[in-house]
């Protein structure tokens, strides 16, 4: 409907104009043609940053306490740039936080060399960008980010050892101390019949390590940006312990 | 850390006008009630019987009632926009900071002395 109206736009500023405008006729009219149109027009510099969790704290909006994540995103540098004809793929790898020299390794210092930085402690590819990136570019938050959109934040869970079923697959326990119970409160309960099939099938929910997994948690509103303290605050909570490293994508 | 008290710090402006007090302070506290458009304000008195999270944010504190021989307990944010403001009526003389004792009594035994300065 609007994509009749205006020629396509090319350029960023005019992508996030429109995008901002698309939005405010989605929120006036929800159901209207335009949801699909709001994905379009998303400004895509760069498709997500690497950054690092701060902690968490509350914040008031529109009335209401708003849980929210204080994240260290940026500025990341443009390590290795990928292309069809080398890698049959396009993305750009992005580096971020320092690293001592002294603990890298030669293979990894002469990359960093490459693109003219120090050695960085996380690298990370991109696939999806709509601008040519040079090596040793740095990428800030506030060129990939508005406030106001939906990002998905992945990171590595707090380690929780070696855990029950309880806690590890949310059994429900026996639920009773009485009837006979004395010392099974928090047991799996059978795990399987007996002479036929005589063994426990694969992939039977039991304890076991818990935690230190990739997590992904999907539509976290952007609540404002700082770009002078490379500061992004996100509704809601995002996986792993403070100081960890995460990757924020659109 | 610091880094969280500059975010802090961005949003949290209205510390500024709250008064001093703490458990066992009898309070008014005037909250605003938006119906529609119209906002309006109305009172709550009671005794505070805990303040959580002091200092942060989060920080809240738990007003205590008896309304119509009923106890009522009302949570409040410090910091909520909702709060028009709090006035202290008398301050209480106790020794702890949580007074969950309360909820177990009625009438007499539920007084609180008066902290006399």
């Amino acid at each position: 409907m609007l994509v009749k109206l205006v020629r396509l736009p090319t350029s960023v500023v005019e992508k996030r104009i429109i995008w901002i405008y698309v939005n405010v006729c989605v929120l006036l009219q929800p159901d209207s043609n335009l949801v699909k149109f709001s994905d379009y027009f998303k400004v895509k510099t760069m498709s997500g940053i690497i950054g690092k969790k701060i902690g968490m704290t509350t914040i008031f909006k529109d009335g209401e306490a708003v849980p929210c994540t204080v994240i260290e995103a940026g500025p990341c540098v443009v390590t290795q740039i990928r292309t069809e004809e080398n890698d049959g793929y396009k993305a750009v790898q992005l580096g971020f936080g320092e690293k001592k020299e002294k603990r890298t390794t030669k293979a990894l210092m002469g990359h960093f060399k490459k693109a003219d930085t120090t050695p960085k402690r996380k690298l990370v590819e991109f696939k999806e960008f709509e601008k040519e990136f040079t090596l040793g570019e740095t990428v800030r938050i506030e060129d990939v980010f508005i406030e106001g959109e939906y990002v998905d934040i992945s990171g590595k869970t707090k380690g929780k050892g070696f855990q029950g079923v309880v806690k590890r697959h949310g059994f429900g326990g026996v639920g009773q101390s009485t009837h006979g119970q004395h010392n099974r409160g928090r047991h799996p309960g059978s795990i399987g019949a007996c002479s036929y099939p005589a063994r426990v099938f694969k992939g039977i929910k039991m304890g076991g390590r818990m935690g230190h997994t990739n997590v992904t948690v999907q539509n976290l509103r952007v609540l404002r940006l700082f770009p002078d303290k490379n500061l992004i605050l996100v509704s809601g909570s995002v996986p792993g312990a403070k100081n960890s490293i995460i990757t924020l994508h659109k | 850390m610091d880094l969280i008290k500059f975010v802090e710090s961005e949003y949290s402006n209205s510390r500024a006008g709250l008064p001093d007090f703490k458990a066992g302070d009898t309070v008014n506290v005037y909250v605003k009630i938006f119906e529609g458009n119209k906002e309006r304000i109305q009172l709550y008195q009671g005794v505070v019987i805990q303040r959580k999270n002091f200092g942060t944010p989060g920080e809240t504190f738990t007003v205590r009632k008896i309304s119509n021989g009923v106890g009522v307990e009302r949570i409040f944010p410090v910091l909520s926009p909702s709060i028009d403001k709090i006035e202290v009526l008398r301050l209480g003389k106790v020794r702890r900071a949580k007074l969950y004792y309360l909820r177990g009594k009625h009438g007499k035994a539920a007084r609180i002395k008066e902290l006399k300065k």
